[in-house]
């Protein structure tokens, strides 16, 4: 089992949108690695002919009449925005200044 | 005139039913409590003394003019900040979510409100209830009342050390690897997972969804029972809540009987491993309840040793998905990166991700992400899931030979504030015995069995019953708990030092 090299660490970061600082790559990329190691335990257990389990119980579907229910209003849905405008929350640029 | 905050929610109910205490008596002396001691423990990450008076009142009201009124009517709580209150701050311990006031409720908020239960506040935890010992808090740990030195647990180590430091009769927690028990335990309180799906987790905020369940905090077993019946039961809000009555936990309470029930010892979670003190008291325990005409049967659960690796796969993965949500566009803390001018949204994300989330956050869900990459799923998650499967296949079989299975809750006493804060698998290993019940998702409830010899502190008895037979494991803690008061003459909790209280000012 391969383990997890510095690098490999900044990429899957920015796969989960964390722009780690140098100084903190340093101190989790071993940490990480330490626990990949721990964790990859799970491999040593003959498993190839066992389901697997998503969830405790029995799961069905559940659905509701599609019928208008009491929701929050745009003020209330907005008023922990970081920024909003027209009843919209506002974000930062999405595409590339071309 | 008796201290009403060392009364336990029972009791305190019973005298706000004969009304020789009103509940805005019984709220202004935990409030005052919480002043005079939560600046030493800091089990509060925010007090709502106006809030909390006003439902009192409202409370009494209700019995005043005859309404019905239920079992806890009137009894304050606190409620672990990861469960969404309406006008009040929520947090999860984060600074993601500073100042965030949420436009709703959590069901069992809602069913706490209904029941006429003042809410006196917010309790510390491990941010996003990542931990063990509330030292994840981006706010600052909460104090072991037992030993100011060392933590009360975690992640709802403000729950925990709220109940024990008699700031608040009961609390609410989530329970997503230990997180209600093992505080419990470490604290001498009473700590209880419901099976998952026995309460509704609209509201909460998601750590691991198919692992999460709130339960009660509280100082005795029929505490735990009261309030699993308050907060429990089918909610359409929340897709995987069981749709079925609660069990009579209540009943179960009471009866405190296990008269020809048949206990289980885990070997694989007892024993080697942990602390002799700790191991002596649960085996004092066992003794207790063959005393009280229970059976005593071994079994073996050979997948547990795996459970704690397929856990921290299964975890961070959920998390990693769970937390996606925290992208600085419509709520939460958003930064810009630094020096760099009209930054693009993905830009603000990245940097407003590492900036509102701690080390043991950001720990996570790197794992998660990586397990869930293409080219290691199956090796990591998709193994999991498989180990998932065999934990419950031995929980099956255990259940075959025994009506319930008993284990020491916690390896160790409480340890001390900063011992493991930068070890994370040390932290792990807190872990290991609560863990099994989340993954096969079965209730499970820690009770005080006493204070370790070598240092004093309390120790854990972890009691676990098969899914939607919450009532079992009420039913032995509570026969356990009536032979251990007989034999102490008092609760655990007597023995913890009197915490310094600082000078009210009202």
């Amino acid at each position: 089992m391969s383990t997890l090299s510095r690098d490999e660490v900044a990429h899957v970061a920015m796969l989960a949108r964390i722009q780690l600082t140098d100084a903190e790559l340093d101190h989790l990329a071993g940490q990480l690695d330490q626990i990949v190691e721990f964790v990859a335990g799970v491999g040593e257990i003959a498993a190839d002919d066992i389901p697997p389990m998503s969830h405790p119980l029995p799961l069905t579907n559940v659905t509701r009449p599609d019928e208008v229910r009491p929701s929050l209003t745009a003020d209330q849905a907005l008023a922990n925005a970081p920024a909003s405008e027209l009843q919209r929350f506002e974000v930062p640029r999405i595409l590339d200044e071309d | 005139m008796t201290d009403i905050t060392r009364l336990t929610a029972a009791e305190i109910a019973d005298r706000l039913a004969a009304q020789e205490i009103s509940s805005v008596e019984a709220t202004q002396a935990h409030l005052d409590r919480i002043a005079a001691v939560d600046g030493d423990v800091h089990a509060f990450l925010h007090v709502d003394a106006e809030g909390a008076l006003a439902a009192a009142r409202e409370a009494d009201e209700r019995r005043a003019r005859g309404d019905h009124v239920g079992a806890l009517t009137g009894v304050p709580i606190a409620v672990k900040d990861v469960v969404a209150t309406q006008g009040q701050p929520t947090t999860a311990g984060s600074r993601m979510l500073e100042g965030w006031v949420p436009p709703y409720d959590a069901t069992l908020v809602t069913r706490l409100r209904a029941a006429g239960m003042p809410i006196l506040g917010k309790t510390n935890m491990d941010e996003f209830a990542m931990g063990s010992s509330t030292e994840h808090s981006a706010y600052g740990p909460s104090h072991n009342p037992w030993d100011l030195e060392r933590t009360p647990g975690g992640s709802g180590g403000g729950s925990s050390a709220a109940v024990a430091a008699f700031e608040a009769p009961l609390a609410i927690g989530t329970d997503t690897g230990g997180s209600i028990r093992q505080p419990a335990a470490v604290t001498g309180t009473v700590g209880a997972k419901p099976t998952y799906g026995g309460v509704s987790r609209y509201g909460l905020i998601a750590l691991a969804s198919s692992l999460d369940q709130a339960g009660p905090c509280t100082r005795s077993v029929l505490d735990a029972a009261l309030l699993h019946e308050v907060i429990g039961g089918h909610d359409p809000m929340d897709s995987t809540s069981i749709e079925a009555p609660v069990p009579p936990v209540v009943e179960a309470a009471r009866r405190a009987d296990v008269t020809g029930m048949r206990i289980g010892i885990v070997k694989e979670i007892s024993g080697e491993g942990f602390q002799p003190g700790v191991q002596r008291r649960f085996e004092e325990s066992v003794q207790l309840l063959v005393d009280r005409g229970a059976e005593v049967v071994e079994v073996s659960c050979p997948t547990f040793s795996q459970g704690l690796a397929a856990y921290y796969l299964i975890l961070p993965s959920e998390a990693s998905s769970n937390l996606a949500k925290f992208d600085a566009m419509r709520y939460g803390l958003r930064v810009g990166p630094q020096g760099v001018e009209s930054p693009s949204a993905e830009q603000v994300m990245a940097a407003s991700r590492d900036a509102g989330f701690g080390d043991e956050v950001k720990r996570r869900i790197i794992l998660g992400t990586y397990a869930l990459s293409s080219g290691y799923y199956d090796a990591y998650y998709g193994q999991a899931q498989k180990v998932r499967t065999l934990i419950a296949r031995d929980f099956a079989a255990a259940f075959e030979k025994a009506d319930v299975l008993v284990s020491p809750t916690a390896p160790t006493t409480a340890f001390r504030l900063g011992e493991k804060i930068d070890d994370p698998m040390a932290m792990y290993l807190n872990d290991i015995a609560t863990i099994p019940a989340n993954l096969a998702g079965v209730p499970g409830l820690s009770l005080p069995s006493g204070v370790a010899d070598e240092d004093g502190l309390p120790t854990g008895f972890q009691v676990l019953a098969p899914a939607t037979q919450d009532h079992l494991m009420y039913g032995v803690g509570a026969a356990l708990e009536a032979a251990l008061l007989e034999k102490w003459g008092g609760p655990v909790l007597a023995k913890a030092p009197e915490l310094t209280a600082k000078e009210t000012v009202r």
